[in-house]
């Protein structure tokens, strides 16, 4: 048995220290210059920081688990984009921490859902997905509807989110629990799928 | 590349993945240099875990070593061709959204045709056309179901499109204006400006004229608000006007529900009804193909038969 093997399957430290290093390596590769990269670091024109109800309807997002069964990531397929719309460009998720790309599709993808149905429509889905799409096997959301979101804790949300990025005003964070105040967490995610893409609309 | 910022990063990445390449093809050889021959065995590792358990300390496995070899040449040859290192650029000139350009082009070139050849024909003959109707149908599934209904027929607050009542018009141009320009139908909520009592008696008026059992007193006096009000939309007859999507009130047709609570809903607080805008989406010859669709599920007989 040579040296170097015999220092690193008999030295636990080593093998820990050795196999970090491998991994290391690829992420030194893949993943940090990206953070030096202008299409990853800045937004494209037209995307704007959520606004206070948007914000309140992408915590809901997360918390009823949406990207569970919807991503958000249009992939330069043509039969992606014939379907939702242009694909997704990494300029669009300059201000989502965590991003909602997701990797699996039991729904449709939301990525460009904005202004694709009405408040509406997005309402009677909520409540009870099968009253307008029968062959849906979405679960109902009804109880968004009668919960109000928190709106106290709105400023501190976006204080947390300016922290990492996020060029929100002081007056962004002031304004926030009385631009949220009263609404339902059904208007909130509404809000939020409404905003959802808009920036590359209408362009395949 | 010009994406990142400071020239930095091409070196940065092209030097760890160049090194990485040799280091490992160094790692491989000097790991390979146990050999055994035939009927050899090899020397048991002087170390013992648990106890009693030891290892032999055999070469790599033949398969797995030239596995390993090829994976190193495979990825000379990936870098070589495609963007990955980032100051030898990009050989094949090849990007995701070229890929997708080449797959539209293609796509096109083999469809294009198809859509052309009903692109120009008016939508009344398109919508006879077998083929054009299968085509739409498929369209329909994709884009118009959601609100619509696999069956056209529509829910609460989405209309039938299989029927003859139309909120802007069934004839094939207000269809296509329709679907190429999307539809806002707004109607002002009067709970505040009315108050209960009058809400009710409006709601009782909409039912006699809709030839619905309603309340003969607060009908009467329904009446009146509606000459008032409800006129400017509806028109005096109740019959509606397509110009602004106002519903035909007369009918038996009820775009959210025609009983008294349902009207009264309607009335205290108004409807947004918004169809979406689809011509920039979908592009002219789909729309048109659409739109014949649509026409023809109430106008055809062979559909309207279904």
């Amino acid at each position: 048995m040579n040296k170097a093997q015999k220092l690193i399957e008999t030295h636990v430290g080593w093998l820990i220290v050795l196999t970090i290093t491998t991994i290391s390596v690829a992420m030194l590769v893949e993943i940090l210059p990206l953070m030096f990269s202008k299409s990853v670091t800045k937004p494209i024109e037209g995307v704007k920081p959520y606004t206070a109800v948007q914000l309140a309807g992408r915590d809901i997002y997360i918390r009823e688990g949406c990207y569970n069964c919807h991503s958000q990531m249009i992939r330069p397929f043509r039969a992606e984009t014939e379907r939702y719309g242009h694909y997704s460009v990494a300029g669009e998720s300059v201000y989502d921490h965590p991003f909602l790309w997701g990797s699996k599709r039991t729904g449709p993808d939301l990525a460009r859902v904005g202004g694709r149905y009405s408040d509406e429509w997005h309402r009677a889905h909520l409540i009870h997905p099968q009253d307008v799409v029968p062959e849906s096997v979405m679960p109902s959301f009804p109880w968004l509807a009668a919960q109000k979101v928190d709106a106290e804790a709105m400023p501190a949300k976006m204080a947390a989110l300016r922290k990492v990025g996020v060029p929100y005003t002081d007056a962004d964070i002031a304004g926030a629990t009385k631009a949220v105040e009263g609404k339902t967490e059904m208007d909130a995610l509404i809000a939020y799928l409404q905003g959802l893409g808009l920036a590359l609309k209408n362009k395949r | 590349m010009t994406d990142f910022y400071s020239g930095f990063w091409g070196v940065f990445i092209t030097v760890i993945v160049i090194v990485s390449l040799i280091w490992l093809g160094v790692l491989l050889k000097s790991q390979a240099v146990i050999k055994l021959k035939k009927g050899e065995k090899a020397e048991i590792i002087d170390h013992k875990w648990d106890g009693d358990l030891q290892e032999y300390n055999n070469p790599l496995p033949g398969w797995w070593l030239w596995l390993f070899i090829l994976t190193i040449v495979f990825a000379v040859g990936y870098l070589a061709l495609y963007p990955g290192l980032v100051l030898f650029g990009n050989a094949k000139g090849w990007t995701s959204v070229g890929q997708l350009k080449q797959e539209v082009a293609k796509a096109d070139a083999k469809y294009g045709p198809i859509y052309d050849k009903y692109a120009k024909l008016p939508i009344a003959q398109v919508a006879q056309d077998k083929e054009a109707r299968e085509m739409g149908q498929r369209l329909f599934y994709t884009y118009c179901i959601q609100c619509h209904g696999a069956d056209a027929r529509g829910a609460k607050g989405f209309p039938n499109l299989t029927d003859s009542d139309w909120l802007y018009g069934g004839t094939p141009e207000k269809i296509l204006e329709t679907i190429e320009k999307g539809r806002h139908g707004q109607m002002p909520a009067f709970g505040a400006a009315f108050g209960e009592e009058k809400v009710r008696d409006v709601a009782n008026y909409v039912m006699q004229i809709a030839g619905k059992p309603h309340n003969e007193l607060r009908a009467s006096r329904g009446q009146a608000t509606f000459q008032q009000v409800c006129v400017a939309c509806h028109g005096a007859d109740g019959k509606g006007n397509k110009d602004v999507g106002a519903p035909n009130l007369t009918d038996k047709v009820w775009l959210y529900g025609g009983s008294e609570a349902t009207i009264i809903e309607t009335v205290t607080n108004g409807r947004n009804n918004v169809m979406p805008a689809w011509k920039d989406f979908l592009g002219d010859s789909k729309v048109h193909l659409l739109a014949a669709y649509v026409y023809g599920l109430s106008s055809t007989p062979v559909t309207a038969a279904k």
